[in-house]
């Protein structure tokens, strides 16, 4: 019988840590801005089906980056998470705070427990009457959660993109502005100067979480996904 | 292995919220609990009943109306039920039995379209949704036959084919597709007499209002358990209308202006039936 070899625990979870880290950093970001209007959610992504953002409830939304199948997997099981509880008790029971921590425990347990943890990075967002209100929760691969505020930035080059949002960020933004800024982030200054790598509209997926959604559209169900035409528009 | 794994997944993948609930929660289902079977048939539970719905299609559209008023036996429940309801941006229901169970239902359908809407990332087809109800309806019959029946009205645009839809359903859940104009409930009877002379072909939104009150009006007339427009209380009857750009309910105001044309028209002719 061979013998397994000794791995001492620390090294375990980086292993697994930098596994995940990898994999997350190919992706494309993603950003999820604060602003007046709302709380906007900006996502490279080239196709027009396979979604990176997704509702999640009322108020609720998702963002995600990594491996498709397993986000994928996870919105599925906030949205099963945020219906039960708001069928059994009330819609307005349905709370980022409580969707956010099953996730946590989600991902916690994938990663200690599973042969290999998910490679994906989240934000579940939520909107609130005021800007104070809003809520935005980072989840990593690890189960780790943390509670942001103003904007959250996911995804291959996390650290550029949130360094060219945290200079330009206002609590006065209102959508267009933060839709600008997102893509300010998403292409990086430097690369725009030489070759201007101008995002068509078609290559980004835009939502919003309507502040305003009762009075504006009648509907209690804030999040509104943007098609191209409106793109182009919010951009010009 | 892997294929059982790979049959595993795809079994577990369901777009439907009641399937969701059917495997990990079977206890939040309405109709998921069974009366004790030594409950005497002869002697019906007093629970509130709601009452008559009438729906008709109009040029563009479909339009469905529900009276005010829950009745339990002889006394009135409550003169403030609402039994019309929008079930999403498309399609509106109203029902009509059993009020606990119906109202119960009516979430379930509601969060149902809903979760598939979000799962999928796409509306359900009318149809789509008409048999969804049906298939409610059905797990319903259990109790149905224990005298708490629940029989819905179903309106919706067909954004595909462009076209308001009406269907009707039995307590088995059979779903019957309707032209022009249906009714259901206590009042049923009397309400359709009247939309059988009121109703014509391209109707405007506004005159199927009018329509609309008016049967429901002839409908309390005969029928007890069916509420009219009440003046003191200012209660009027709940109407939604769809077509195109989606549901909508007609405001009090258009109502209260629409039941006060009835009841003088009415009180002008002075005749006794």
């Amino acid at each position: 019988m061979t013998q397994q070899f000794y791995v001492s625990p620390e090294q375990l979870m980086k292993d697994r840590a930098d596994f995940a880290r990898k994999g997350i950093a190919r992706g494309r970001s993603v950003v999820v801005i604060s602003c007046e209007d709302g709380i906007a959610l900006v996502a490279e992504n080239p196709s027009p089906s396979l979604h990176k953002i997704g509702e999640i409830y009322d108020r609720i939304a998702f963002a995600a980056v990594g491996k498709y199948n397993e986000f994928e997997s996870l919105r599925q099981a906030g949205v099963r998470y945020a219906d039960v509880r708001g069928y059994s008790y009330d819609r307005e029971d349905v709370t980022a705070r409580g969707l956010a921590s099953v996730y946590a425990q989600s991902l916690g347990a994938v990663f200690t427990a599973e042969q290999k943890p998910f490679e994906v990075e989240l934000a579940v967002a939520e909107v609130g009457a005021s800007q104070a209100e809003d809520h935005l929760y980072r989840l990593t691969f690890d189960g780790s959660i943390a509670d942001e505020h103003s904007f959250v930035v996911m995804g291959g080059q996390a650290d550029k993109v949130s360094s060219v949002i945290g200079q330009g960020w206002r609590s006065s933004l209102n959508f267009a502005e933060a839709m600008q800024l997102a893509m300010a982030g998403l292409v990086p200054p430097s690369e725009a100067k030489e070759q201007p790598r101008a995002l068509p509209a078609g290559a980004l997926e835009v939502a919003l979480l309507d502040r305003n959604s009762e009075r504006t559209r009648g509907s209690r169900r804030a999040f509104r996904r943007l098609n191209d035409a409106d793109i182009t528009a919010l951009l010009a | 292995m892997q294929e059982s794994t790979a049959n595993q997944v795809a079994a577990n993948a369901t777009s439907s919220f009641t399937e969701h609930l059917q495997r990990d929660r079977p206890e939040l289902l309405p109709y998921n609990r069974s009366l004790q079977a030594a409950a005497p048939a002869a002697a019906p539970l007093q629970v509130p009943h709601a009452t008559t719905i009438v729906a008709m299609s109009y040029d563009g559209g479909v339009l469905m109306a529900g009276d005010r008023r829950a009745t339990m036996g002889n006394v009135i429940a409550s003169r403030h039920i609402e039994k019309v309801f929008p079930a999403d941006r498309y399609s509106v229901l109203g029902i009509a039995g059993t009020a606990g169970i119906a109202i119960d239902l009516t979430r379930l359908f509601q969060v149902e379209l809903e979760h598939y809407e979000k799962i999928e990332g796409t509306l359900l087809s009318l149809e789509g949704k008409a048999n969804r109800l049906g298939a409610m309806i059905r797990g319903n019959l259990p109790l149905a036959l224990q005298g708490l029946a629940v029989v819905p009205l179903f309106a919706g645009f067909d954004t595909s084919a462009g076209v308001g839809r009406l269907f009707s359903y039995d307590v088995t859940g059979g779903r019957y597709e309707e032209r022009e104009h249906h009714s259901v409930g206590s009042g049923s009877v009397f309400a359709r007499g009247a939309l059988k002379k009121l109703w014509r072909p391209n109707l405007t939104a506004s005159e199927a209002t009018a329509v609309a009150v008016e049967s429901l009006y002839d409908a309390a007339d005969d029928d007890s358990a069916t509420g009219g427009p009440d003046v003191v209380r200012q209660l009027w009857p709940v109407i939604y209308t769809v077509d195109s750009s989606g549901a909508r309910r007609v405001p009090d105001s258009e109502l209260a202006a629409a039941s006060r044309n009835v009841i003088e028209a009415r009180t002008i002719a002075g005749r006794e039936a």
